[in-house]
């Protein structure tokens, strides 16, 4: 897996405009630029639920080496307009060193910002742009981004030209308009020694790494990627955010591949489509979220029963009902986990970084078709929408089979045989002599419906003991850090990154700590948790949840060797390092 | 037929599975179960390559009597999980068959998407104006004077009129059978196979242990005056006017079937190179 290590000297950014204004656009280009600089860097965006004239913020963080979260504050906020800001400033702390640039016409500084102790300053974005042919206001403020933390005015008029050449807008207008805001930033930075500060310094050696090995990819495009590498050559959903996007992405892909999607018309149809599409043996998934999940849990069980091996890709969203579908949260764990009815083992997989959704969605593929069983893929908003330029990732190859009888005979062929792995011969359609009936019933080795003890016992047993007796490997979590820690900081998903530069922090200061992620949540891993927690005395749970899903998950499941501290609060604010360096410090 | 010699003819007893039905002597689903059964061997299928898809209920135990594949789904879930199915596997012929309340509540807007999406199905609904399978409850196409003691003096609502739903959701064949009038119903399924798109047969199947008065469904069924159309206004007055015991084809339309752009390879090593270089810087 690509070791993702923490970004000691980085710069955020932060880019707001009301629906609109573009500053999604130039966070976008904002990354691109540093990636072409042979800079590393990571996106994400918060968003109102408007489609147009709502509020929105771009969340950018730049680096000399790779990064998969956010820091604690951000040093820069262009502001193209004020309009709405209080309804996302929570989730953009500034401080005494961050430089807020607004555009002139923007107004007075709304009091959190100035309360927030940032150095408030004004630029002409709009009054420029109205004078250089083709120039939008935030084309120009992206040019004062870039002067700010340094990266290369080159970088930045050749990545924006790019884009807007085909929209019609000459090289010179851009790189016009690019200079007029670059030179902004450079008079800023002359004047204000704070505003100079803020710059990451040259590294040219990063630069011509950077062309042939790093990609930029969303989290649900490295998904998408994912779970095409997996095999993965049909799919169906109910548009639903923040998951479509993954599909969006997949679509016109299967065309050119051969693979289908399905648009059905509503969430359960979608499931079972993936089902059926799956039954007829092509390596299936369904995306959804939060919601969508809930409707589909019924249909789930049935995969899991009949043994059709399906993969839920669930991109997680603030709830309860509708919740806060723009917005990250890390609690469908409960949901994925236990809201199955019956007894019904399932795989649950989280990806721990925007480049992990690749492996983890193809490794989930992988489980679902080895195992004849659902696989439920836990991403969130902040992952899924989140855009970074990485490292060239590894390509893995599971050797993925589903496991097929060979020449089955009409009348012996038993489609639940009792094996020694649990898995069994899955015949499909067009195999002469596999004729069985699938079903959600419990039924007996043949598939015949029953309901006899034994029958269901055996069942049962079976589809357990695949699940339990399945050799892993070492992805079922991340483990990092000193050996001889007694400490250590257990966490998954998302909030791993903030944990991890934590972690980085915490040992840069001598401390000695141990991170544990976990990738594989079901069927849980009580054995291998406690190998990886051997000679700790302290433990730390760091999840985004109010209620605490993942440490209780924890408790109930695997014996921890001290009561953990739990760090825990609901989205959509993100886990900040300090929060648990915080809690670190205060333990020596 | 790559499972059976050249000069094998398949005969419907060769469709029948050794599970014994859990239906009630006398009910009407032994009667759409041996049209299946004819049309099958009729057309010449492999079992082999033929797919019954149910949801619940006591009709929708029908895939297991079959020698066919099979897949007992969920409650209302039977026509998803077939258009998937055929959608990812066109080579294989799909069909569907349930009851009232599993296709026409549970399932009902799987019903309405499914004749509109028009794939190449064949959806048999065995309708006896019933919940059976738990003993007696009424179901979307029952009277609204039947009397149960879930609803005692009756449900006060009208009675769906699923072919009427079907012609103005989109479905390409429509047709009604009588589970008692076996070479018709078995005509009508052979039919409905053969035509391409989404075909929809409502085969009327007594229940005599819940609804003992369907017996007389044998005198009161009746043939149609005049062929089916391909004209949707005359289908739609036709079904306006019927009564519910009308058996024959009413619809047979000529909208193309839904086929997705490229057909699913599977089992190949695809090389996804071209699609990786995209996120090169």
């Amino acid at each position: 897996m690509t070791q993702l290590t923490s970004a000691a000297d980085s710069v955020s950014v932060a880019i707001t405009g009301s629906g609109g204004a573009g500053a999604i656009t130039a966070g976008s280009l904002l990354l691109e630029a540093a990636g072409r600089a042979g800079w590393y860097g990571l996106m994400t965006r918060t968003v109102g639920p408007q489609i147009r004239g709502g509020e929105a913020a771009a969340l950018v963080r730049l680096s000399r080496s790779p990064v998969a979260g956010h820091g604690d504050r951000f040093d820069v906020l262009i502001a193209l307009d004020w309009r709405n800001v209080e309804r996302f400033v929570a989730e953009i702390p500034l401080g005494p060193q961050s430089v807020a640039v607004a555009c002139e016409e923007a107004g007075d500084v709304p009091e959190r910002i100035a309360a927030s102790g940032a150095l408030s300053l004004t630029a002409p974005f709009t009054k420029l742009a109205e004078d250089i042919s083709g120039a939008r206001p935030n084309i120009i403020a992206l040019g004062t981004a870039a002067a700010l933390v340094g990266l290369p005015e080159q970088a930045m008029i050749e990545t924006v030209a790019a884009t807007l050449v085909d929209k019609g807008v000459s090289l010179e207008d851009t790189a016009q308009a690019i200079r007029a805001g670059f030179d902004i930033g450079v008079q800023l930075a002359a004047v204000h020694g704070g505003v100079a500060a803020l710059k990451l310094p040259e590294n040219a050696a990063a630069t011509a790494k950077a062309k042939a090995e790093r990609w930029m990819i969303t989290g649900n495009q490295a998904a998408g990627l994912g779970a095409l590498r997996g095999g993965i050559r049909f799919a169906a959903l109910y548009p639903i955010t923040p998951a479509t996007d993954m599909l969006e992405w997949v679509s016109p892909r299967f065309n050119a591949i051969g693979g289908v999607l399905c648009q059905a018309e509503d969430e359960i149809a979608a499931i079972n489509m993936a089902i059926g599409a799956s039954y007829g043996g092509v390596p299936s998934l369904t995306a959804t979220s939060g919601p969508g999940l809930a409707l589909k849990l019924e249909s789930i069980g049935l995969s899991v029963a009949a043994e059709v091996p399906l993969v839920i890709f669930n991109v997680m969203r603030g709830g309860p009902s509708t919740g806060i579908p723009t917005k990250s949260e890390q609690t469908d764990l409960n949901v994925a986990l236990y809201g199955l009815h019956g007894e019904a083992p399932h795989v649950v997989v989280a990806p721990l970084s925007v480049d992990d959704c690749i492996f983890t969605t193809q490794w989930a593929v992988h489980l679902a078709e080895s195992l004849q069983t659902a696989a439920f893929v836990l991403s969130d908003q902040f992952l899924g929408q989140a855009k970074a330029v990485i490292e060239n990732p590894p390509e893995t190859d599971f050797g993925t089979t589903r496991l097929k009888p060979n020449d089955p005979k009409a009348g012996v062929y038993k489609r639940y045989a009792l094996t020694n792995s649990g898995v069994s011969p899955m015949a499909i359609p067009g195999m002469p002599g596999g004729q069985y009936t699938a079903d959600g019933l419990e039924h007996n080795e043949r598939g015949t419906p029953s309901s006899q003890a034994n029958d269901h016992h055996s069942q049962l047993d079976k589809r357990f003991n695949k699940l339990d007796g399945f050799e892993y490997g070492d992805a079922w979590a991340e483990i990092e850090g000193d050996a001889d820690a007694d400490t250590a900081l257990i966490t998954w998903g998302s909030t791993t990154a903030p944990v991890r530069e934590a972690m980085a922090r915490a040992r840069a200061e001598g401390r000695k700590v141990r991170l544990v992620a976990l990738r594989l949540l079901s069927p849980t891993r009580p054995a291998h948790l406690a190998e990886a927690l051997k000679g700790v005395k302290r433990v730390m749970v760091v999840e985004q949840s109010h209620s605490g899903q993942f440490l209780g998950y924890l408790k109930a499941h695997y014996d921890l060797p001290a009561p953990p501290h739990s760090l825990r609060h609901p989205g959509p604010l993100a886990i900040r390092p300090a929060e648990v360096c915080d809690v670190l410090r205060s333990w020596s | 037929m790559d499972g059976l010699p050249p000069e094998f003819k398949l005969e419907p007893k060769h469709y029948k599975s050794d599970v014994n039905p859990i239906w009630c002597p006398g009910c009407g689903h032994y009667g759409v179960q041996a049209a299946i059964n004819r049309a099958f061997a009729e057309l010449q299928l492999d079992p082999a390559k033929v797919v019954v898809v149910s949801g619940i209920g006591c009709s929708s135990r029908i895939p297991a009597y079959t020698t066919c594949y099979g897949f007992h789904g969920l409650h209302g879930r039977a026509l998803p999980l077939a258009i998937g199915l055929k959608l990812a596997r066109p080579d294989l012929t799909v069909l569907v068959a349930g009851g009232d309340g599993d296709g026409f509540s549970i399932g009902g807007n799987h019903f309405l998407h499914a004749c509109r999406r028009n794939v190449d199905i064949t959806y048999v609904v065995m309708d006896n104006e019933v919940y059976g399978m738990t003993k007696g409850q009424p179901s979307p196409t029952t009277g609204p004077d039947w009397d149960s003691d879930l609803q005692p003096g009756g449900t006060g609502i009208s009675a769906f009129r699923p072919l009427g739903v079907a012609l103005q959701s989109g479905a390409n064949f429509i047709a009604r059978g009588f589970s008692g009038d076996l070479n018709g119903l078995t005509k009508l399924i052979v039919q409905g196979i053969k035509h391409p798109g989404f075909s929809f047969v409502h085969a009327l199947s007594p229940c005599i242990t819940f609804r003992p008065e369907e017996r007389e469904w044998k005198t009161q069924t009746h043939g149609a005056s005049v062929d089916a159309t391909g004209d949707f206004n005359e289908a739609s007055r036709r079904l306006a006017e019927d009564d519910g015991l009308t058996i024959g084809p009413v619809y047979i339309g000529q909208r193309k079937p839904y086929a997705p752009p490229v057909a699913p390879l599977v089992d190949t090593k695809t090389d996804l190179s071209h699609i990786v270089a995209e996120f090169r810087i």
